[in-house]
Order: C-alpha cells, then sequence, then structure tokens
C-alpha cells in the first residue's frame, strides 16, 4: 500500500488514490485530421515498462486532482510527483 | 495414566489458579499461564494429532507460532469454534474445549492410519498422477478427495463476536520484544521518537527471559534477570505503547504492516461477551526494526516425526518458562550447543537426560565441558537411524556417522527414551522482511538467508538480522540503532557482556540412514507429509525450480507455511542437484505469517455494514407500501409494489397498465445530477456529449449521449439549460461517479483552458417522476397557478416554480412516452412532495411503479438502458441513433473512433426489436439468437438484450443486438433454448406510439 504525496494535500494512503495509467500522452487536437494508424496510437498503445514509468494518478478520494507520478514499476518507489502541466523531472 | 510432569513452580505459571479444560473430550488441568501444549505435556499428553497425508500419529513438536503438528479445532461444535488453531499459541482457561483434526474416529485409533501403511502408494504427486485418468471419472474421484481434503472444521453458524480495525502512526515500529525489540524499542521512544512495540506472545522478554545459562552474563547478570530488570524500567517511558498477544501478519511496502492484536482469546466465555476479540491494526511506521528472531531447526532423519520428538528450544521453554518436563528419559540429537543448553537447563531441575549424540566429531565450549560433567553420556560423530514407538517415542537407533556425512557405519546401538530434542541450528525469521519487498543473501558459513537489501526504512535486527550470540546482539543493535534513528548514544553502549558461546556447527541437510532412502520416511514438512523422498522424486521426474518443487511436494504449503522444513528442502534440491542454496533462493513468504480469522479481515464490515447502500429520501414510503427492493448500484430502489399477493409479473403488469392509462409515479431521485457552471459550460457540453448544445435556450431540455473515446456509449441522460452559464446534467443511476470522474479528468488534464465548475448534486435533490395521461391534471392539483399549457411548458422544458413554500425544478421529460414531469425539490422535502402526489392524484388512481415498470414502458418505447442494451461495445450507430451524432461538430470525445475501419463495419451488433411468432413467448434475456438450425457449429449472430411481457401491446417484445441487425428488418430468426427453439422475427425496436403522439397526451 503505497503511500502518496498529493501535491495539493500531503501524504495519504493509496486507498484514497485512483490510478489513471500512462501519463503525458496528450489528446490530439485535431483528431479528425488522423489517420487511423496514428488516431489508434492515441487510443490503445500504452508502455508496459519494468523500471520508471510516468503515470497519471488522481486523489479521489480526497481533493479529486489529477497529478502526476514518476514510479519505478520494479520495486514501488515513487521517484517524483508533480502536478498537471508541469515538466516531469529529467531522468 | 496421567501423570503430572510440573518440575518446579515457574514464575510465569500461577499455580494458585488451577484451570480445568477438556481435550479430545476428557479433563485435564492446568494453571494460569499455561498454553494448551504446555498442559497437555505436563500431563504427559504427546499425541495430539494426525498427519495431513498418512494420518501418523504427532505430538506437540515446538513451543510457539511455527509450530506445524499441533493443530487443534478449538470449542469445537459451537459457534465460537475455530480450526486448525496452534495449541502452542492457545492460552488455557476455565471451560476451553480442544480436540485433534484429521482423525476418525479418534486420535488414539484413526481408520485412516492405513494411509501410513500405503503409503509406497502415495508418492509425491499422487493424486496429479492417479486422477488423471479416465477423465469422465472426475466428478467421481472429486467426492472422495473433497471429503478427505482440509482440516479441521470451518463454524456453521454466524460468528457472535466482534471485530475492530484501527489505523495507527507511528515513528518506529518494533516486532518482536525479545532482547533486541525491547532494547530498540526503549532507545527509539527514550530518544523521543513516538514507538509501537508488539509481540505474539503474552509475555515479554523473549527467548532471553528464561535464559539461565550460568556462562552468559549481561552487566554481572543472568540474561533473565538483567532482562526482566529492565523490560520493569521501560514499560513506564512515554512515546512507548506496548501490545503484547499481536502478531504482525502483513508487511507491506512503504511500511504499511498489518497485525492482529488478540483481546479476549485467552479469556473464559462470560468474558469474551460484548468485548471485541480481535482487532486488526493497520499501522504505518516510519521505520521499522525488525527482531523477529529465528526458529530451531529440527534434524531430517528417518522416522524423526514420532510423537515424543521435539525441538531441543521448545523443550528448555516448557521446562524453565512453564515448568513442564516433556520426558522422564530425554535424550537430544543436534549438530550444535544448543542442545547442551537444554541438556543443563533439564539436568539442573533433576530431570534425567539420557543421552546427547551429536553429529559433529567434537566441541570443547564450557557448557560441552558442564555436560560431561555431569555424566551424560555424548556420542560423537553419530547419528539417528531410526525410532520406534507409535503413538510414543520408544527408542532411537544411532550409527557412526562417516567422515563425509553420507553414509553410517558399524554396529547399531538402541537408546531407550521417551523425548528427544532435536537442534538442526537457527533459522532467522525473515518472513516479514521479504514480504515487504526486500532481498535476502545466503551466508554460505551460517547456512542461513539474511536480510541484505532492504526497500524502506528498516533494519533487522538481533537473530533475525543473522546475530545470535548476545555480544554480538548488543553490539550490532547498538550501531544499527544509532544509524536508523540518527543518535549519538544509546543505552547499550554502557552494557557489558560475558559470554561462552561456540558457534561451531556441521550442517547436513539430510541425515543418511542404513536403510536405502526410498525405505525410509525422514520427513521435511511434517503438516503435509512431504519427506526427502518425494523431494529426490520430483528432481528425478525433473522439476528444477524451487517453486515446482514446492507446489508438486506440497513442502511448505500447509497452514504453517512450512516454517520449520523449508530450509531442509532447499539444501536437499542443493544438495541433489547440485547447485548452491544461494543461487536456488526461496520460495515467497506470503502474508499472514500465521493465519488470520475472517473476522479480523472484515473486522466491521458485516451484515448491513458489508457495503454502504444509499436510500432515497422516500424510502420510508416505500417500505410502508411494501415495496420490493433492488440494488442499483450502490442504491436501493423501489423494485415493484406488490398488492394482495400479487406476484412481481401480477404487479408489474397492473403498473405498466395504469401509467399508460392514467397516471403513475416513479422515484427517480437516485439519477445522477451534476451541476456543470462556468462561461465554457456550452462548449464542454458540446466536447462531452455527441449532440450539439450550443443553441440549447435557457428552460430547454436535451438528451444527450455520451461515448468513451473509443466510441462506445458510455452514459446518457438529459441535461437542461438553467441559465447562460448554468446547466444541470443527469446521469444514469449506476454511471454518476464515473461519468463525474471522467468529466473532471478531461477538465483537468485536456481541457485545462475551459472555465467549467463541476458540483454533484445527486444527494442534494429528490425526484418524483409523474407520468400518464392525467399527470397534467395532478401536477396542476399541487402547483395551481403554474400555466401547464403546452405553448408555456412544452415537451423537453423546465420550469423553476413553488410547492406551497418549497423551491422546486419541473422538467417536462418523459423516458415511458407518456406526458410526464420530473419534479425536483431540496432532498429534506422529498417524502412531503411523493405524498402530496399521491394525495392529488388519488382520484386519477396514481400508481406507484418501480425500476421493473420503469424498463418495461421504455422498452416498449425502444428506449435503451446503459450497461442493459449496451455493454461497452455499441456505438451510437449500433444503437440506430445516428439521429444524436452531430455531424457539424468538429470533435467530441469519441467522435474520430466512430470512423476508424472498425466501427464502421457493416456486419456489427446492431440494436433491433425482436417479436415472438407465438406472442406469449417471452424471450430470456442473455438468450443466443440464430439464423439456421441445422448448421453445427451454428453461427451465433447476437443476444436478447432486453426482455418482457407488454400488457399494453398484449404481446411479447424484445430488444436484441444482432449481428447486421439493421438490414434484417422482418426477417425471420432462431432463439433456441434448452427444450424448444422459439421463432423470432427482427422488428422496429419503437414497438409503442411510434410518432410519440403521447407525449402530448
Amino acid at each position: 500500500m503505497f503511500l502518496i504525496n498529493c501535491p495539493y494535500c500531503g501524504e495519504r494512503d493509496q486507498q484514497e488514490f485512483k490510478a489513471g495509467g500512462e501519463a503525458h500522452i496528450e489528446r490530439p487536437k485535431q483528431p479528425t485530421e488522423l489517420s487511423d494508424d496514428e488516431w489508434a496510437e492515441y487510443l490503445f498503445m500504452r508502455k508496459n515498462i519494468k523500471g520508471i514509468q510516468f503515470e497519471r494518478w488522481n486523489h479521489a478520494h480526497g481533493c479529486r486532482k489529477w497529478f502526476n507520478m514518476v514510479r519505478d514499476t520494479s520495486n514501488d518507489e515513487i521517484k517524483a510527483i508533480y502536478k498537471m502541466g508541469e515538466k516531469p523531472p529529467s531522468q | 495414566m496421567t501423570k503430572n510432569l510440573r518440575v518446579k513452580s515457574s514464575e510465569y505459571i500461577d499455580e494458585t489458579n488451577r484451570i480445568s479444560f477438556k481435550f479430545n473430550g476428557k479433563t485435564y488441568h492446568g494453571f494460569k499461564g499455561d498454553t494448551l501444549a504446555s498442559a497437555l505435556l505436563a500431563n504427559d499428553v504427546h499425541l495430539v494429532g494426525r498427519s495431513f497425508k498418512y494420518h501418523r500419529p504427532r505430538g506437540i513438536m515446538t513451543s510457539g507460532s511455527e509450530e506445524p503438528n499441533a493443530i487443534v479445532q478449538i470449542n469445537p461444535g459451537t459457534n465460537r469454534t475455530e480450526p486448525n488453531v496452534r495449541a502452542t499459541e492457545v492460552e488455557i482457561y476455565e471451560g476451553l474445549e480442544a480436540s485433534s483434526q484429521n482423525c476418525w474416529p479418534s486420535v488414539d485409533f484413526d481408520i485412516g492410519g492405513i494411509n501410513n501403511f500405503l503409503s509406497p502408494f502415495f508418492p509425491a504427486g499422487f493424486y496429479y498422477k492417479t486422477f488423471m485418468w479416465p477423465a469422465s471419472f472426475w466428478e467421481k474421484y472429486e467426492f472422495f478427495i473433497r471429503h478427505s481434503a482440509g482440516l479441521g472444521k470451518s463454524p456453521t453458524s454466524s460468528d457472535p463476536d466482534i471485530y475492530d480495525h484501527r489505523n495507527i502512526h507511528c515513528d518506529v515500529l518494533v516486532v518482536g520484544a525479545g532482547i533486541s525489540g525491547i532494547l530498540a524499542a526503549k532507545n527509539a521512544a527514550k530518544n523521543n521518537f513516538k514507538t509501537l512495540l508488539v509481540d505474539e506472545k503474552n509475555e515479554l522478554g523473549g527467548s532471553t527471559i528464561y535464559e539461565n545459562n550460568e556462562f552468559n552474563k549481561i552487566n554481572n547478570k543472568t540474561p533473565s534477570e538483567w532482562l526482566k530488570k529492565e523490560i520493569e524500567e521501560f514499560k513506564n517511558i512515554k512515546n512507548l505503547e506496548i501490545k503484547t498477544r499481536t502478531s504482525v501478519a502483513a508487511y507491506h511496502q512503504y511500511n504499511y504492516l498489518l497485525a492482529r492484536e488478540n483481546l479476549t482469546d485467552h479469556l473464559e466465555a462470560k468474558d469474551k461477551t460484548n468485548k471485541i476479540r480481535q482487532r486488526l491494526l493497520k499501522i504505518r511506521a516510519k521505520k521499522v526494526i525488525l527482531a523477529t528472531g529465528a526458529l530451531e531447526r529440527p534434524l531430517i532423519f528417518n522416522n524423526n516425526d514420532r510423537p515424543g520428538i521435539m525441538l531441543s528450544s521448545a523443550i528448555k521453554k516448557y521446562s524453565e518458562f512453564y515448568g513442564v518436563s516433556c520426558g522422564s528419559k530425554n535424550v537430544f540429537f543436534t549438530n550444535n550447543d544448543s542442545a547442551y543448553e537444554s541438556a543443563i537447563s533439564l539436568y539442573n531441575k533433576g530431570i534425567n537426560v539420557e543421552a546427547i549424540i551429536d553429529i559433529r566429531e567434537q566441541s570443547e565450549s564450557k557448557i560441552v565441558k558442564k555436560v560431561k560433567e555431569a555424566g551424560i553420556k555424548i556420542y560423537w560423530s553419530h547419528s539417528i537411524v531410526d525410532t520406534a514407538g507409535y503413538k510414543r517415542l520408544k527408542s532411537v537407533s544411532i550409527m557412526k556417522l562417516s567422515n563425509d556425512g553420507t553414509s553410517v557405519t558399524g554396529s547399531k546401538i538402541s537408546i531407550s527414551c521417551d523425548c528427544l530434542g532435536v537442534a538442526g541450528g537457527w533459522t532467522p525469521a525473515v518472513h516479514l522482511y521479504t514480504q515487504s519487498g526486500s532481498k535476502l543473501k545466503f551466508d554460505e558459513e551460517k547456512k542461513v538467508f539474511l536480510p541484505n537489501q532492504n526497500t524502506s526504512e528498516q533494519i533487522s535486527v538481533g537473530s533475525c538480522g543473522g546475530d545470535f550470540k548476545i555480544d554480538e546482539i548488543i553490539k550490532n543493535l547498538n550501531q544499527k540503532l544509532k544509524d536508523t534513528l540518527n543518535i549519538n548514544e544509546t543505552d547499550l553502549d554502557s552494557i557489558k557482556v560475558e559470554i561462552d558461546q561456540e558457534n561451531s556447527k556441521r550442517n547436513i541437510w539430510l541425515l543418511p540412514s542404513d536403510k536405502p532412502i526410498g525405505k525410509t520416511k525422514p520427513f521435511v514438512d511434517y503438516q503435509n507429509d512431504a519427506t526427502a523422498k518425494d523431494i529426490k522424486l520430483a528432481l528425478r521426474e525433473g522439476f528444477r525450480s524451487i517453486e515446482h518443487v514446492k507446489r508438486y511436494t506440497t513442502t511448505g504449503m500447509g497452514t504453517d507455511q512450512g516454517k520449520l522444513g523449508n530450509m531442509h528442502a532447499l539444501g536437499i534440491i542443493a544438495d541433489t542437484a547440485g547447485v548452491k542454496m544461494g543461487e536456488l533462493g526461496t520460495t515467497t513468504f506470503r502474508p499472514p505469517y500465521t493465519p488470520l480469522t475472517f473476522g479480523t479481515i472484515v473486522g466491521r464490515n458485516v451484515g448491513k455494514f458489508f457495503d454502504i447502500f444509499r436510500r432515497t429520501p422516500m424510502n420510508d414510503w416505500h417500505v410502508e407500501n411494501k415495496a420490493e427492493f433492488e440494488n442499483v448500484g450502490q442504491w436501493k430502489r423501489a423494485w415493484y409494489y406488490p398488492i394482495n399477493g400479487e406476484t412481481m409479473h401480477q404487479a408489474v403488469q397492473r403498473e405498466s397498465k395504469a401509467a399508460r392509462e392514467s397516471a403513475g409515479i416513479l422515484d427517480a431521485s437516485t439519477l445522477g445530477k451534476i451541476d456543470i457552471q462556468g462561461s465554457d459550460a456550452s462548449e464542454f457540453l458540446n466536447r462531452v456529449y455527441t449532440n450539439a448544445w450550443s443553441k440549447l435556450a435557457i428552460g430547454k431540455c436535451r438528451y444527450g449521449l455520451m461515448l468513451n473515446e473509443d466510441g462506445m456509449v458510455y452514459d446518457d441522460g438529459v441535461t437542461t439549460r438553467l441559465g447562460e452559464n448554468h446547466y444541470i446534467m443527469t446521469t444514469t443511476t449506476g454511471g454518476a461517479a464515473n461519468v463525474l470522474g471522467k468529466l473532471e479528468d478531461y477538465l483537468q488534464t485536456e481541457w485545462p483552458e475551459l472555465d467549467v465548475y463541476l458540483t454533484s448534486v445527486t444527494d442534494h435533490y429528490a425526484t418524483a417522476s409523474l407520468c400518464g395521461p392525467n399527470s397534467k391534471k395532478i401536477l396542476k392539483k399541487i402547483i395551481p397557478y403554474l400555466d401547464l399549457s403546452d405553448e408555456n411548458f412544452p415537451h423537453m422544458s423546465f420550469k423553476e416554480s413553488k410547492i406551497g413554500n418549497i423551491q422546486c425544478r419541473i422538467m417536462r421529460i418523459s423516458f415511458t412516452g407518456e406526458h410526464s414531469y420530473e419534479i425536483n425539490v431540496q432532498a429534506s422535502y422529498g417524502k412531503d412532495l411523493w405524498e402530496k402526489c399521491i394525495e392529488a392524484g388519488k382520484e386519477f388512481n396514481i400508481t406507484p411503479y418501480g425500476t421493473e415498470t420503469m424498463h418495461l414502458l421504455r422498452a416498449e418505447k425502444g428506449f435503451i438502458i446503459v450497461g442493459q442494451d449496451t455493454d461497452g461495445t455499441m456505438t451510437p450507430i449500433d444503437l440506430q441513433m445516428d439521429w444524436i451524432v452531430s455531424k457539424k461538430k468538429y470533435d467530441f470525445i469519441g467522435k474520430r473512433s466512430l470512423y476508424r475501419s472498425d466501427t464502421m463495419r457493416e456486419d456489427r451488433k446492431q440494436l433491433v426489436g425482436l417479436l415472438t411468432d407465438d406472442p406469449n413467448i417471452v424471450l430470456e434475456e442473455g438468450a443466443q439468437i440464430v439464423s439456421e438450425l441445422n448448421q453445427s457449429p451454428v453461427e451465433m449472430l447476437g443476444h436478447v438484450t432486453s426482455s418482457y411481457f407488454s400488457p399494453n401491446l398484449k404481446k411479447s417484445i424484445a430488444l436484441a443486438v444482432v449481428r447486421g441487425g439493421k438490414d434484417m428488418m422482418g426477417k425471420k430468426l432462431f432463439v433456441p433454448m434448452e427444450n424448444k427453439n422459439i421463432n423470432v422475427t427482427v422488428a422496429n425496436p419503437v414497438f409503442y406510439d411510434e410518432k410519440n403522439e403521447r407525449l402530448n397526451a
């Protein structure tokens, strides 16, 4: 059970949060311009990394804010947490 | 026959408090402070159970939670009964009853014992090999296998006890209150760390508390004397919370640990009532100090499982702590000095020790010399090759061990004895350590797995960290405490330790016998009856991974998770396969460390608290009027209102007719409601719904369909424009929370530039849906001054008004196809609103209807229910709802996916109506649809999603999804059922009032 440092509320138990999958996948601004393959890339393709992964998390049972997390999936160590719109820390 | 083997008063046993208890129906006596195991041993009862596979007689082996054999059923036949409880952990109380498990008719005479003689026919993998063929016999085999599987009996009536959960946050959690744990907790607390110390036993001090070895001194006192004084002092330290009878079950990531605190199991029945029995502690610790100690290993030799064969350390504890002698003729079998300490402990109490058999060539420590001086015979370089005695050990046979330790030579010597103490060295209890995700490393010299890489802020101290001698323990503990707590000095700086302990050990995982291994029974896992022979067989059959060998032989798969024998299993595999133990690794230690009761896990979340549920403000009225309820999400919704003993079908037919012929009323309070405000609210709706919203006039309502980005229908509902920048959206009952979450996600992450605010107001409003041709007249009676004319208040529009003094919002919208109004008031006025409607509607025979009638009425109109007629694979085009998908809008959620090649396929499943040729047959929802009957394999075209008998049309109607259904209008299809084939015809899904004339009726 992770202890997650919500950038708005502070350290809270993982039970209060919802995981939202891979981060930094921007919704295309002009979907109609995209080919089927390009749209499928946005829609379906997600990384499943053993190691450093960038993820979206939501403090669902708290402030309900979305934020980003850098997590090492091999040992679940949370490397960094930053707000939506902020630049990811350099690896 | 029963003897009293109490040797001397112990300070932990209150001999003034005599307790009677029953074991297997017979009454025995013990004293306050005894465990069931110590009390039975004091009564010379060793035989307490039968083994799982061969039903061999088994006795008490240990004195702690690692016990594999002495697992009993507590209070059999009562609602408080509990199976698989370790007799070594049960504190006795007046009236306690316990019985043996896995034996019939009795532990003394067990029919299953015949398995022991048939054992050559039960090798490893016996079940896998035997019950494979013929396959059709499996059902017959299963009956017998189920019958013989499992230990103990689960309770059959509900648990009368109360359980609880508690969250604890601390700076330092110390697990284990032996010498290391106590010193660690004391120094942490003294340095202002909020400290919690837990131990599974009822007394603090671990094994040091009865350590009276005269050759070891701490500050010139015996370890036990010194530690007792420490404990007295530290109980009053502030910042320190101590919990005994508390066993840590699980150690998760980020120092999150679960522990079970036992509060009443040691009390008499009369003292148990109305108290919390067990409490699950959910502990979040900044730092964890593991001081879980070490478990003594047995030795693996032929017939090493007879009642009377125990761990050497257990014999010492029973003698020193409980004042109980485990036998009158004791023999020890060892590979290190531990057994000598036990022997001296017995000798000092005047208990007879016949001999010590040592597989080492010699040892010159003071304790060994003392044993020699005491005149106890020592057999160096000898091994036990066999034991005798079926229900109690009678003798052991020993032979000289060859130099390489792989065989025995010379003549056999038989030594008569009734108790054998076995000492195979110590295994650090690293179970919790590995549960936390931390990694072990094998120490070739000590032959143990030791903590290596920590994943969280934790340290392992004392013997669980690999320090077995008191001087090492104190020295290393001191340094680790300073490092982890970041302090300069500790109490330990001034401790002076004198010791004479030697760690010399000769490690042989499987001891040889004079018989070939095939003729021996060297047990590795006592509880599951796995022998060294089984492990070797598994290796011969090609198993290599330790995890596979474990599952094939069931080694380590009992309720004790093989706490005693796992290391030997690994050692035997390593030796046989010729690999290093460090490379082999270990099996995974999984939570819980010792079994947990279900009660502890669920805590207070039982009965009506099992899952939260929500009731509408009108709920009391529904209950008073005998409604049946159904669960919709977390809501309890009125399902139908039977009167005069009506069946569900009868009630629904009556309600459905009344709603169309005169007036009906539905509690629609559960629909999700989201208040949307902000200058970009219209733009936001344009992006989340498939249809256009910019031109919706204030005071008007519009139905909207929401898709996922993959183009599949996600939710639907009516949204009303309350003002220029103000909307109220309704969602499905079950989808409300997810829809809000999804909208917030897009607002925060994709479109943060939009000025939109979302608020869930589902609980703020109560909603009564008034429908039917007389609904207008009823509403007029309630709000006489409101102009209800079609010109002023047309279909799909909204009015704000007042019922008396109560503010209300009324939407003229319809889910039934009838003229209808949804009246919203502040939730607390919900019941009042409902009763006013019922009162006003009396003269029109207003009929309350539930969710079932609502479903029927909307199905007559061909309106979908998201989640019933859709399943996450239906696009609006599949639903034949092309009309709601805007062609003009540049983008909305899911738009691009609607023209992916897959979503544009013509042969997708599409929503159609189905009519049975026989109008009285009602199809089953979920039934499959085919076009050919004599085809094999038959092609499934789709399935029925909604099906009812319509009282208004006087025939059966159904909605279905059918591959290419759009172009099948009028086509004959079949619904094959178990005993018949039903002929159906594809029809328009709108069965009733196709022109929507009734909306304005």
